[in-house]
């Protein structure tokens, strides 16, 4: 494991950023634009050298933030610092030098290659883009790329199409790490990709960040791949980051009971531990961002809301007598090896917003 | 006749396939681009083939023109009027002499339509270019800034295409005069909207795909996005529309020409012999005919080409050489 002291400053801090979405047409007369919250109040630190895992479900809002991340969009509020600097406010030209420091690597190895461009000219556009080399040296230093990331370099004049699925990945790896960067954003790299072309690609992934000594902010909503490549995993719900922890103390010492129910459904390979392990099948679905639940976004799916969790937004603060670094949003945390139980909601919450019966979907469920 | 599995997906690769029913022997390490498929194909095509060496015949004689009339003997301009008609200062039917006849003025009616071929296809394939740059530009823009600059763009385009091209044209050459080059502009005016309303349609689903937000990532500027990353994925619908655009082009310079409103006389245009031949054909069928024998001949071989083109780069016509992502869009 490595470094997680506070000491060292962090390569990249958001502070409370929150990116709202314009849904729909405004109202003629009067009222707001209605928006979505994709992400509502999110602050987290990524250190030097480290991978920070980012789990959440489907719509949870973590393709946003790392979008955010690396001013792919504006933010609605709150500020992005990297390596020192605050870059939320600039414009996209003077983020250019700094595009050559933080990468992304996109979910989808079929979408985030130009079909209509030769491998040679896709690996090659950022030495084009920020004029680092051109012709013979451009084409030598793609090969050697190429070969950093374990593709042939005689299929530099090759279509995307003539690849495979992991391989393609490969050139969108090799494409994020041509400038060197110090930041990769890795958006669900490998959640395309078959079982076995996805341990490839993540060892890869390990075996870059030792020999060029990136940091990683590493997204998926497969928890169990989070767990194998991250240092330190956040977990978002609903646009905001419920518990944040290393690895093993979010392991060890579950609080927030959304990241237990999570947790509770990663397969294991080991029937023992699944027989001994009781799934948590949270009812209802994940509510709407556009219009949050009030107080604790969890509120109307979590078996131990109590009547503050309506009314009060927890912190994201350290619980329980925890390490500093292992912080949760919940009112009411888990004890070390308390359990939860029942999956049934604790509030019979009818919400007119929502127009959800929290308590009605349930009995649905059970029956 | 391939493997049912590309139908699921159109952006799934299509591995190999062309490939291996190519047979070329030996392994090819360099990828074949859309366009080299799309000609592979259209190389099959009997009909899109005939049309191109008639295409090219026509611009070879175009191109020899003053070859064939100093061959011939007869100017495009030089008027007959002892030889050329007959003593009732009537056209002369097809002879030795003038092989399709000659006009009112005692012209040799195949050198004027051999020089008319110069015009049409100048006219034709200038205009058409000219209304293609401008409306992939103009296209792309629009889709690509989205907003309020594709607002403004898009109202111009419908407000261009709601214009009627004859009242218009014949406004305009009146104010400024029939000439070669006003026949041009004019027509590229009036053509360019449909390209771009067509650029605009495919540039707003490509905006979204990642790989354009992967440039963006890059710190690619938005001319670069535009038209390195975007220009190549749009090319097929307009390169089709192009070969389409020909014919219609040439057709409206024979009509504003027809019109007196192209490019003026004595320079020898099918349109204008059209014109011309109105009061003589009762007596003189071969001036109507053989202007209008060759406008038809050009118009038809470029459509009947610009049909194979399409046919070509549409993936659903042949599933051996389909090829990526040519849309959904581009049949609407």
């Amino acid at each position: 494991m490595k470094a997680t002291d506070d000491a060292v400053a962090p390569l990249l801090e958001v502070t409370d950023v929150r990116k709202h979405f314009p849904i729909g047409r405004r109202p003629l007369f009067g009222g707001a634009q209605p928006v979505l919250k994709a992400v509502d109040g999110v602050s987290l630190a990524v250190r030097p050298g480290e991978t920070l895992g980012l789990v959440g479900e489907t719509g949870c809002g973590k393709s946003t933030l790392a979008r955010c991340m690396v001013r792919l969009y504006d933010l609605t509020s709150g500020s992005v610092n990297f390596n020192g600097s605050d870059i939320s406010t600039l414009s996209r030209g003077d983020l250019r030098p700094l595009r050559r420091e933080m990468q992304v690597m996109f979910q989808d190895p079929y979408g985030s290659l130009n079909p209509r461009r030769r491998v040679g000219s896709i690996i090659g556009d950022p030495f084009t883009i920020h004029g680092v080399a051109e012709g013979d040296e451009r084409k030598r230093k793609v090969q050697d790329l190429m070969e950093l990331v374990g593709l042939n370099p005689e299929h530099y004049n090759r279509f995307p199409a003539e690849f495979s699925g992991g391989q393609r990945q490969r050139i969108g790896i090799a494409r994020a790490l041509a400038l060197n960067p110090k930041l990769v954003v890795c958006d669900e790299p490998v959640s395309a990709l078959d079982v076995s072309i996805q341990a490839q690609v993540i060892n890869l992934l390990a075996e870059l960040q030792e020999r060029l000594d990136l940091t990683y902010v590493f997204i998926s909503h497969d928890l169990s791949v989070v767990r194998h490549v991250s240092d330190r995993i956040a977990v978002m719900y609903l646009g905001k980051i419920v518990e944040i922890a290393g690895v093993d103390d979010l392991h060890d010492h579950t609080r927030h009971p959304y990241t237990q129910a999570l947790l509770s459904a990663v397969p294991s390979a080991d029937p023992d531990a699944v027989a001994a392990r009781e799934r948590i099948v949270l009812t209802g679905d994940l509510p709407s961002p556009a219009n949050p639940p009030t107080g604790c976004r969890f509120h109307p799916r979590c078996p131990k809301a109590q009547q503050i969790c309506v009314t009060d937004d927890p912190e994201l603060v350290s619980r329980l007598g925890d390490v500093a670094v292992h912080q949760v949003a919940c009112h009411f945390p888990l004890a070390d090896g308390e359990l939860l139980t029942v999956s049934k909601p604790a509030i019979a919450d009818i919400d007119p917003d929502l127009g959800f019966d929290a308590t009605a979907a349930a009995k649905g469920t059970s029956s | 006749m391939t493997t049912d599995l590309a139908k699921h997906d159109p952006e799934a690769p299509e591995p190999l396939v062309p490939d291996a029913l190519e047979l070329e022997g030996e392994a090819r390490i360099e990828g074949r681009t859309p366009l080299q498929l799309a000609w592979a194909k259209l190389r099959r095509d009997k009909v899109a083939m005939v049309s191109l060496v008639v295409i090219v015949i026509i611009i070879v004689l175009a191109l020899a023109a003053p070859l064939v009339a100093s061959i011939v003997g007869h100017g495009p301009d030089d008027q007959y009027r002892q030889a050329g008609l007959t003593p009732a200062g009537l056209p002369k039917p097809p002879t030795g002499q003038f092989i399709m006849g000659t006009d009112d003025l005692g012209r040799d009616l195949f050198v004027r339509v051999i020089y008319g071929s110069r015009i049409s296809l100048l006219v034709g394939v200038l205009s058409t270019l000219i209304a293609v740059a401008v409306g992939v530009v103009i296209g792309i823009v629009a889709g690509y800034f989205g907003g309020i600059v594709d607002t403004v763009l898009a109202r111009l385009i419908d407000t261009v295409l709601s214009i009627p091209f004859l009242l218009a044209a014949i406004a305009i050459v009146s104010i400024s005069g029939p000439s070669l080059t006003v026949t041009v502009i004019v027509i590229a005016f009036f053509s360019w909207s449909s390209v771009a309303r067509i650029v605009r349609g495919q540039v707003l689903s490509i905006r979204e795909r990642e790989y354009v937000e992967a440039a963006r990532s890059l710190g690619a500027s938005d001319r670069r996005i535009m038209f390195v990353d975007i220009l190549p994925n749009v090319l097929a619908p307009v390169i089709v529309y192009t070969t389409l655009l020909i014919p219609i082009s040439i057709v409206s310079e024979a009509t504003l020409s027809f019109l007196g409103l192209g490019v003026p006389p004595p320079t020898a245009t099918w349109g204008g012999m059209l014109d011309g031949s109105l009061n003589y054909y009762r007596v003189a069928y071969w001036y109507l005919l053989f202007p209008g024998l060759a406008l038809l001949i050009t118009t038809l071989a470029f459509n009947l080409f610009g049909d194979g083109v399409r046919d070509a780069f549409d993936p659903r016509s042949d599933r051996l050489f389909a090829t990526e992502s040519e849309t959904e869009d581009e049949k609407k």
